[in-house]
């Protein structure tokens, strides 16, 4: 293969080798080449130009890398996906939270009724309180859990603003390149329009709803 | 000696949601005189101006956590016989050893039951 990339044989009978995954021209490793020599002095031996073809393959690699990365586009996540995901589950939190504190406040009032209640009675409801207080507990639990979710979020987070940093030069190129503005499609399918529990600020109210039904009449 | 169930005991969580479990289930075993806190810090100040029989606390809570409210409380001269029960979702073997290390009284591990508690409180406090 080197042979047909036009390249031949190195001073020292060594082979040259291009592999195709390099995916540079021969012009290119000519042009490339060209200038490395024209930066050396005295002679150039057999190992001294496949140490040079090495640098440039290592080369090219990293910059395959770059524009890979880029392509995955970090700055995305972090600015993006990261804290949306972290807003869920942040709502999860509070919605537990309130429904807990409602179920707690049922389970008080019919606690204050066993009181009035006569015995029997009354302990078949305390106990039923108990075992909703019991189950109660869940929310603390849960809420611990993603908790500690919340903090590898925020740690994957730091990282990719890391790597967003490292590669901002070849995402500003993919962004010129391909500008992300999401067109609304004209028709709506079933996919489109699976978006899950709205975020309280995002999320429209019951009567913002019947506005806009209303609006059709 | 019987234990004065209108002794004031001391509930330190930072969700407000185990706050009123624990009130609510210490209500249920008779104890009415609770009072709360939602972190170290403010648990210290209370038992450092208001005379408590008992705290049950929480270990994860932030700046101060229960293991260093419970240090604190063992370092301190008026403080440190306090029964101290931790509360907690930390189950690991390092955490029961560095809580009895610094003095714990008990250890409940979240979640739990009512009759786990009141196993507890009698083995800290006695019959009731």
């Amino acid at each position: 293969m080197a042979q047909d990339a036009g390249l031949g044989k190195t001073a020292d009978g060594g082979e040259l080798v291009l592999s195709d995954h390099d995916g540079l021209s021969v012009e290119a490793v000519t042009s490339i080449v060209k200038e490395a020599l024209g930066t050396m002095e005295g002679d150039i031996n057999g190992p001294d130009l496949r140490v040079l073809q090495e640098i440039q393959s290592i080369s090219d690699y990293i910059a395959k890398s770059k524009r890979e990365v880029a392509a995955i586009r970090p700055d995305k996540i972090s600015s993006e996906h990261i804290p949306a995901a972290t807003d869920e589950l942040d709502a999860i939190v509070l919605a537990t939270e309130n429904a807990t504190n409602s179920i707690m406040e049922a389970a008080e009032v019919i606690e204050s009724v066993a009181e009035k209640s006569d015995a029997e009675t009354s302990q078949v409801l305390v106990d039923a309180v108990t075992a909703i207080y019991e189950a109660c507990g869940f929310q603390d639990i849960t809420g611990q859990r993603i908790g500690k979710i919340v903090g590898v979020m925020q740690n994957i987070e730091t990282k990719i603003t890391g790597l967003v940093e490292a590669f901002s030069d070849e995402i500003e190129k993919l962004k010129a390149e391909m500008p992300d503005e999401e067109e609304t499609p004209e028709v709506l399918d079933d996919s489109d329009l699976l978006n899950g529990p709205q975020l309280e600020n995002d999320a429209q109210s019951q009567d913002e709803i019947d506005q806009l039904l209303a609006s059709f009449d | 000696m019987a234990v004065d169930l209108n002794m004031p005991v001391l509930i330190v969580d930072d969700y407000k949601t185990m706050l009123r479990i624990i009130r609510n289930l210490l209500k249920q075993l008779g104890f009415n005189n609770v009072d709360e806190a939602m972190d170290g810090g403010g648990a210290l100040a209370k038992l450092r101006q208001k005379e408590f029989g008992l705290v049950i606390s929480d270990w994860n809570m932030v700046p101060m956590t229960g293991i260093q409210l419970l240090k604190e409380v063992r370092a301190d001269e008026k403080l440190k016989a306090m029964p101290f029960i931790m509360v907690t979702a930390e189950s690991k073997t390092e955490n029961v050893v560095a809580a009895k290390e610094a003095g714990v009284s008990n250890y409940i591990v979240k979640p739990f039951n009512a009759a786990t508690l009141k196993t507890k409180l009698t083995a800290v406090i006695g019959n009731f």
